[in-house]
């Protein structure tokens, strides 16, 4: 027993002290203590195979195997945690390592525990490459989970601590949310040394793959994060909006916005053509203006980048619309406890935006959250160079997503309803429960200046008759009284609208349909 | 007459029931003062009361009137509308905007409304507003104060003073006249005997002003008041006070009735002030000879009869601590908030005096009576509990009182508050949150009894002065009672010694936020049940405080406190350098207590944790425990750096901006003047900087912590 015990006791510590430090002085945690950041204070955590890789390999001390794995309580979901151990031979998989892991896969999957992958590894033993690479229980069975595990519903997280290499970024890349900390995590399938070898290319980690590439151009990752800590409670957020376990009832206390809903009023002003910031909108509608965004910076000018670097869809940006303000803004939030994901348009919908807003609603669908638009649209970006991006195919995606999700779907126009924008923002046609439209709102194939502009364009005149009638048309009250819409409500009431649409939906004995959706155009 | 309304308790004593023999008499043997026994008296019995007041007073008041069984009406106003007083009666009128405490029409009519017969102003708002009495009685109400005339006598600064000298009243002696030939006003000094103060008749906040010691350095000094003022205010007209080098600020509260009676109900000492207000309050003034006591009572006496004076007044005196003179300041028309001082040395109710005074009763005890009483009551002593910032100059604070536990009334402590548990500290009234009366059989056991009593208060939410109070009743110098106006500037290093933070308070702080946690941990099993295997350390936790840092300027560090879980209930504890080993220690939700058995002691710690402060109530002792701030909150959520910028202390309105965009500013320069709890505050420079950018500008309503004024990154 005591020999037990002081084995245990060491392997604790991890790798040796030097690496220990080492990693300390990087400003990272070690992976033991990102685990008692993640899970709930005061809470079990079940480890297992403490002794992995213990004498395995002769001459190579591998305390745990490397790799810490075991079930903790993350915001009360019981999920399987995988640490990487980096100050063990750089957290790098050894055959065991990667045993370890995959047996910790299969426990998640049969008691459909979400993952939570805390990466910090160099990626396979080189050495043992034979033993970890080929055979169907190796490196590559991981991703072959994550993908399964997913497609079981079974969330998988990643939060990026670390380097990801190779086969390695596949691990954040295959999750359905992933977390990166900026100046630290990094991923790509080739390092820097690599990379020069094989091209010339001379580029640092952090321009090659690092956490503001990574979530600002790429998206390959979701959120971006300060440092360890920061990573954790973003994690620890995901986990709380997984909806999972989902409660038969949602709690009956909640938080009011901290923002009153009676500033929305204000926050319309009068001048249609100036954009209503969508953040102000949601921080008066949900519970405790409290709201996850979902790749916040993806779309983002990226400040330090080349304009090389810079997709061609941001160059082309019409002047008025501030970069910084991304086009669509998806994320998490609850009303009246609800789970809920918003979408909401900050602007033109771009590729880019198109397809986050199309992850986005995979991820509430899997999870069975409603969707609500708040619409306010323009359309999609037009021109040459939007055109060569794929403008069509990827506003398409978001399209085919929001068509064939089966989740309670809402619909409210805050501001402008046209063209194909009111499509990809869940417009009538896409059969929302319900949709309501703001006094201001205007919907119509376009404005009616622009399909004025259109039509003399290709040789017919427009008369100031046609101009006011297509003002008319475009109206709330028009569309009202013609039910396309479900009522024009106060701004201020959109909250207990909501609160009231989603009783509604979800309140009754309600069948939930499974999702499929069509074919995305990649 | 209305003696038979009279509840049997203060009912007056057979004797004084007929009239002539309600003569007043006094100390030395003089005769009665005045009687008005024939004079023909409006009485009417007040039944129904609308209190135009708010806070710990409305409830004060109410409280006696509910005794008499009189009905009462309270007002408030919409930020009031939940406060207790609000609450305390089934009649509550809503008088609207937050300044509506002075809309005496609105009043008036509310209470006519309603039936009213009596209106109580209580302290502040309408209290000395002699129209609002003259209005009142015009509708037919009866104004529970004296007469309009007393009122408008007694506001008149110089006026009154004319009719206290005429009265034989003595007060501070000076020149305030046109003739400034300075060899005329050294004549006038020498005259009023130096040292004197020296004055800009046009002058305020200390400019202008300079004192003379000496006849020496009276040229010196008047030449530089006068350039000062001339600078200042482009206007050099002077006057020449007696100047007091220890001054005490000694009242007497002053009873009359119709009948002519005045009675003083001793005197109290409320020298210890801070921005010129009071915060403690005792009766019997301390060392003061009783031949001058009882010239002062009869001082005081004096000057209310010479106004016609009805119902409770104050004269305030100033008193000579070197030569034991006294000049009389003011006199204060109404009930004053430290009423309950005397109410405790002379076992009366005062308010109910008022009710009886202004039904035209007549005063219930006699001077010789309330002597005795004073003679048999000890000693008692008020201390106001404020929400304010005493390491910040006493500014004030506000928010709502998370958590709050008075200490147990009883028949020496008595609380009169105006806020339970859950209540907010409004920022635009007055931030007191109590008054915490005490009496002992001596000054000493007084003080014993308020800093206990003290120790019990436990309040949580804003800041308050309870530590501070505590202080000055354990300085040397205010239990020998070497009490002056100037006592918290002169014994200030002593009272504001920093509060010192204990390694043990740091881990109830740790260990309540842990177990805390953990209790809210769902419906997971603890790590504490089923602590299973050979591994340990998952589950070792640290938390980060920010060092007390009154000032609020610089970073002064973190303290890390280190919880391992070593068993069910048992940790280890490290604070920096301090290691505890073994704690057991538990968390009582019901009772908000962290109860740790540390190797050493025993420590039963009050654990209340609210939006990133931990308040602890600890032997007595409060701590306010800032959590740290994580490192990524600033960078994640793109704030600036805090110390490139000047916050809001408080909710504020920006009244001016003093430095422009680009101005090379000195430390303590003021940058910003602000007006919160209707009191200006100016805002200093922390630092030698260059300004970059005014964010708010006049007129500007400024939340807590909002930047101000920002400066160039060095």
């Amino acid at each position: 027993m005591v020999r037990l015990q002081e084995l245990h006791s060491r392997i604790e510590q991890g790798g040796p002290e030097k690496a220990r430090q080492k990693h300390i002085a990087r400003g990272k945690m070690l992976p033991r203590d990102r685990i008692t950041t993640l899970v709930d204070p005061n809470t079990a955590f079940l480890e297992l195979s403490s002794l992995a890789g213990h004498e395995v390999y002769p001459g190579d001390e591998v305390p745990a195997g490397g790799i810490i794995t075991g079930i903790g309580t993350v915001h009360g979901t019981e999920c399987m945690i995988v640490a990487n151990d980096s100050t063990v031979k750089g957290g790098t998989y050894y055959p065991i390592t990667v045993k370890k892991h995959l047996r910790a896969q299969t426990i998640a999957q049969e008691n459909r525990l979400p993952c939570i992958y805390l990466v910090d590894s160099g990626g396979a033993n080189l050495p043992h490459q034979a033993d970890v690479f080929p055979d169907r229980d190796h490196f590559g069975r991981i991703f072959y989970n994550q993908a399964r595990m997913s497609s079981l519903g079974i969330p998988q997280i990643s939060v990026v601590m670390g380097p990801c290499t190779a086969g390695g970024a596949y691990v954040p890349a295959m999750s359905d949310e992933s977390i990166i900390v900026e100046n630290q995590g990094t991923i790509f399938l080739a390092g820097p040394p690599l990379v020069k070898a094989a091209t010339g290319e001379v580029v640092s980690a952090e321009d090659l793959g690092g956490g503001k590439l990574h979530s600002s151009i790429s998206g390959v990752t979701d959120y971006l994060a300060v440092d360890d800590a920061h990573a954790l409670v973003l994690a620890r957020r995901s986990i709380s909006n997984l909806n999972w376990p989902r409660p038969e009832f949602p709690e009956r206390s909640f938080k009011q916005p901290l923002y009153d809903p009676e500033e929305l009023g204000g926050i319309i002003g009068t001048n249609l053509r100036k954009q209503i910031s969508a953040r102000e909108i949601i921080a008066r509608i949900v519970d405790g203006s409290e709201f996850s965004e979902f790749k916040k910076d993806y779309g983002e000018t990226l400040v330090t980048g080349t304009s090389r670097s810079s997709p061609p869809f941001l160059q082309h940006t019409p002047p008025s619309l501030n970069l910084l303000d991304l086009s669509l803004s998806p994320g998490f939030a609850r009303i009246h406890s609800h789970p809920v994901g918003i979408l909401a348009n900050n602007g033109i919908l771009f590729s880019s935006s198109s397809l986050k807003g199309a992850h986005f609603i995979q991820l509430c669908t899997q999870r069975r959250i409603p969707l609500i638009f708040l619409q306010n649209i323009s359309g999609f970006m037009v021109g040459a160079d939007a055109e060569k991006g794929g403008i069509a195919k990827n506003g398409a995606k978001l399209v085919t997503a929001v068509a064939c999700a089966d989740v309670p779907k809402f619909t409210v126009v805050v501001g402008a309803s046209a063209g194909a924008g009111n499509y990809g923002m869940c417009g009538r046609a896409y059969g929302p429960r319900f949709l309501w439209m703001w006094p201001q709102a205007k919907i119509g194939v376009m404005g009616s200046e622009q399909l004025g502009a259109v039509m003399e364009a290709v040789g017919k005149t427009v008369g100031p008759e046609l101009k006011a009638r297509i003002e008319r048309e475009s109206d709330a009250v028009y569309s009202s009284a013609r039910l396309w819409d479900d009522g024009v409500i106060p701004p201020a009431h959109t909250r207990a609208m909501l609160a009231q649409g989603l009783k509604a939906a979800l309140g009754g004995s309600v069948e939930g349909g499974e999702t499929r959706f069509g074919v995305f155009r990649m | 007459m209305s003696f038979l309304l009279w509840p049997s308790k203060s009912r007056p004593s057979v004797s004084r029931i007929s009239p002539s023999l309600s003569a007043l008499s006094h100390g030395h043997g003089r005769k009665t003062l005045a009687t008005a026994a024939t004079a023909k008296i409006d009485a009417r019995p007040i039944k129904s009361v609308l209190i135009a007041n708010r806070g710990e007073i409305a409830l004060r008041v109410g409280k006696t009137a509910s005794q008499y069984g009189i009905k009462i009406a309270t007002v408030y106003t919409n930020p009031d509308a939940r406060s207790q007083h609000a609450l305390s009666s089934p009649y509550a009128i809503n008088l609207g905007d937050a300044s509506a405490y002075l809309d005496g029409d609105k009043i008036i009519e509310a209470a006519k409304k309603h039936g009213c017969t009596g209106i109580h102003p209580g302290y502040g708002f309408l209290s000395e507003n002699a129209k609002f009495a003259q209005k009142c009685a015009e509708s037919g109400l009866v104004f529970i104060g004296p007469p309009p005339e007393a009122i408008e006598a007694m506001g008149n600064k110089s006026r009154s003073k004319v009719i206290m000298t005429d009265a034989g009243v003595p007060c501070i002696p000076g020149y305030h006249g046109t003739n400034q030939d300075p060899d005329f006003l050294k004549s006038e000094a020498s005259k009023i005997g130096f040292p004197v103060l020296l004055k800009a008749v046009k002058g305020g906040g200390g400019k202008g002003m300079r004192i003379a010691m000496t006849a020496e350095t009276f040229y010196d000094q008047l030449e530089s008041a006068k350039s000062e003022a001339r600078s200042s205010f482009g206007d050099d007209v002077m006057l020449v006070e007696k100047y007091i080098t220890t001054p005490r600020h000694i009242e007497v509260q002053v009873f009359a009735d119709r009948h002519g009676n005045c009675v003083a109900l001793g005197e109290r000492d409320c020298s210890i002030q801070r921005r010129h207000q009071k915060i403690l309050e005792e009766s019997p003034a301390p060392k003061l000879e009783e031949a001058v006591r009882q010239d002062l009572w009869q001082k005081a006496r004096a000057a209310a009869l010479a106004v016609g004076y009805e119902g409770a007044g104050t004269v305030e005196f100033i008193f000579d601590n070197e030569t034991g003179e006294f000049f009389f300041m003011e006199m204060n028309t109404r009930l004053q908030v430290e009423h309950p001082v005397t109410e405790m040395v002379t076992g009366e109710d005062l308010v109910h005096w008022q009710i009886i005074v202004a039904e035209g009763g007549k005063l219930p005890l006699t001077q010789q009576e309330i002597e005795a009483r004073i003679a048999g009551r000890g000693h008692a002593i008020e201390a106001r509990i404020y929400a304010e910032n005493p390491q910040m100059d006493f500014i004030p604070d506000s928010g709502r009182l998370t958590h709050l536990k008075t200490p147990t009334s009883t028949d020496n402590v008595r609380i009169d508050a105006g806020f339970v548990a859950g209540d907010e500290v409004s920022s635009h009234y007055d931030p007191m949150i109590a008054k915490l009366i005490v009496r002992g059989e001596t000054r000493e056991i007084a003080i014993q009894r308020l800093h206990a009593a003290l120790s019990e208060y436990e309040i949580a939410g804003p800041i308050t002065n309870v530590e501070f109070l505590k202080s000055v009743c354990q300085s040397p110098a205010f239990v020998a009672a070497d009490l002056e106006t100037g006592f918290i500037t002169k014994w200030k290093d002593e009272l504001f010694k920093e509060n010192i933070i204990s390694p043990e308070a740091y881990s109830q702080a740790a260990l309540g936020t842990y177990q805390v946690e953990a209790a809210a941990s769902y419906n997971s099993l603890s790590h504490n049940e089923v602590q299973a295997g050979f591994l340990t350390n998952i589950q070792n936790r640290e938390f980060h405080y920010a060092r007390n840092n009154p000032a609020g300027t610089s970073d002064a560090g973190e303290v890390t406190v280190y919880v391992k879980n070593i068993g069910r209930g048992l940790f280890d504890v490290r604070v920096n350098d301090t290691e505890y080993t073994s704690v057991a220690s538990h968390w009582d939700s019901a009772s908000k207590t962290v109860t740790s058995y540390f190797p050493h002691t025993r420590l039963d710690t009050r654990f209340i944790s609210e939006e990133g402060t931990i308040t602890l109530f600890q032997q007595g002792q409060q701590y306010r425990i800032r959590c740290a701030t994580p490192g990524w909150v600033g960078k994640a959520l793109g704030l600036k750096d805090n110390t490139h910028s000047v916050l809001a202390p408080m909710p504020c309105k920006i009244l001016k901006v003093t430095v422009e965009e680009g101005d090379r500013v000195r430390k303590e320069q003021a940058l910003v003047v602000i007006e919160s709890m209707k009191m200006e505050t100016v805002i200093r420079s922390p630092q030698d900087g260059v300004i970059s950018r005014i964010v708010h500008r006049q007129g500007d309503i400024c939340k807590a912590g909002t930047a101000l004024v920002e400066f160039e990154q060095a």
